[in-house]
């Protein structure tokens, strides 16, 4: 039999939702740990903006997941009650928020990256994906503009914050070249109409990603770097089953809680 | 044979805008764009409605008010979905509902700039004037406020600090 590993493109939808989903929950818990931790009240409101923004994202990708599934889960579901292997989400984003520079860092490089992609989804085929891509990008122009003076801010100022802002990329360089990774997935929900091809903005990107550091006077770190793998297929660093830990307890302590 | 009298699709959309948001209570759900259809699939009422922001926690809110309302007005057979498919703006937002919120001391949103520009406008600020004195001395506090939709400004004319529901 050779169509048992044939994927089909429900199949592939579902996956791609999902990888989606899990980059913006993982991300949005890790932003929501700054909550009542900000280094001033409006960084702390944004923080808490900002996560909200992105588990709100993740709720309603998750539930087109369930749809498109057709199981009848829904987004708690998606959430709660898959463990780490089960999650496809990048290990940059289930990275410690470290300090406050690292947290700028990577949402600055988060939402640079799902400008252009979500500029790339705006023309999907499934009418209810184009108008959650749609909404997102609204969002999250919000969270790269923010995140972008930031950079700014802290590489153009004191020798300590660019010192820690030079530090964070540094540090997170490694990570990003799986922002680029494709594979079969990608290739048929592309195909299929709903997908975008990342090759299609990747100098793009790196333009504005160069601009922005050489502009906030810091040194853009090697690309061709060791730069790590995995992550779509359910490898993770260490921190994420922590996380989850501290995430889901609750909620697989009381499964048969509803909210309404 | 329904027992039960039905009730136009008029007359739903008037219960609609008694339901107000809970975060700007001068703002019905139609003023604000957020009831987008009334419809009937046989005897059930169909009531779409759409996210404002994606993490609002007012939205489940909301959703529960709708209903309560229509099981307030005796219709049984409903459903309230949400409907994603058009993105929310505040283009939706009528010109009366713009002045109802500067009249409670929030500035209105403006016109949305055009996704191509975006990325030209990154460094750049826009002039809010001031809900309370209309002067243009204003500066932003910060992008995010006490709600996803507003962001804090402060105006230099009568020292006031403002807010601003975002353009989106």
């Amino acid at each position: 039999m050779t169509t048992t590993n044939k994927l089909t493109n429900q199949e592939a939808f579902l996956a791609y939702l999902l990888r989606l989903a899990d980059d913006r929950l993982i991300l949005g818990q890790r932003v929501s740990e700054w909550c009542g931790h900000g280094p001033e009240l409006e960084e702390d409101l944004a923080l808490a903006n900002i996560a909200l923004d992105l588990i709100g994202h993740a709720t309603a990708l998750y539930e087109l997941a369930g749809v498109v599934e057709g199981k009848g889960n829904d987004e708690d579901h998606f959430a709660y009650f898959r463990d780490d292997a089960d999650f496809s989400n990048l290990q940059l984003y289930e990275l410690p928020n470290d300090d406050f520079a690292f947290t700028i860092a990577r949402l600055f490089l988060f939402s640079s990256f799902g400008y252009f992609l979500y500029e790339e989804l705006k023309g999907a085929k499934d009418p209810q994906f184009k108008g959650m891509v749609e909404k997102h990008l609204k969002e999250l122009k919000y969270h790269l503009r923010h995140a972008r003076n930031w950079v700014l801010r802290l590489g153009d100022g004191t020798d300590e914050s660019h010192q820690r802002m030079q530090a964070a990329f540094d540090e997170i360089w490694m990570y990003l070249g799986e922002l680029f990774y494709t594979d079969e997935i990608d290739t048929m929900v592309l195909a299929d109409g709903n997908g975008a091809d990342p090759t299609s903005f990747h100098s793009k990107w790196k333009t504005l990603v160069e601009e922005t550091l050489t502009e906030a006077t810091l040194t853009v770190p090697d690309w061709d770097q060791f730069m790590m793998t995995g992550s779509r297929n359910g490898m993770h660093t260490e921190y994420l089953g922590h996380m989850l830990a501290t995430m889901q307890f609750l909620r697989r302590s009381h499964p048969e809680a509803v909210w309404k | 044979m329904s027992l039960i009298q039905q009730h136009t699709e008029e007359q739903i959309w008037e219960f609609l805008k008694e339901v107000t948001d809970p975060e700007i209570p001068v703002l019905n759900i139609i003023e604000m764009g957020i009831a987008r259809s009334v419809s009937y699939e046989g005897d059930k009422v169909i009531v779409k409605i759409t996210p404002t922001y994606s993490g609002c926690p007012a939205m489940n809110a909301i959703e529960k008010m709708v209903r309560d309302k229509l099981i307030e007005q005796g219709i049984q057979d409903f459903d309230v979905q949400l409907d994603y498919s058009e993105a929310w703006t505040t283009d939706w937002m009528t010109d009366e509902a713009k002045t109802k919120l500067k009249d409670f001391g929030i500035a209105p949103p403006q016109k949305t700039v055009a996704d191509e520009d975006f990325l030209k406008t990154l460094s750049s600020t826009k002039v809010v004037p001031c809900p309370f004195c209309d002067s243009f001395e204003t500066h932003l506090e910060s992008e995010f406020g006490s709600t996803a939709c507003k962001s804090q400004y402060f105006c230099d004319s009568c020292h006031q600090p403002f807010e601003h529901f975002k353009c989106i």
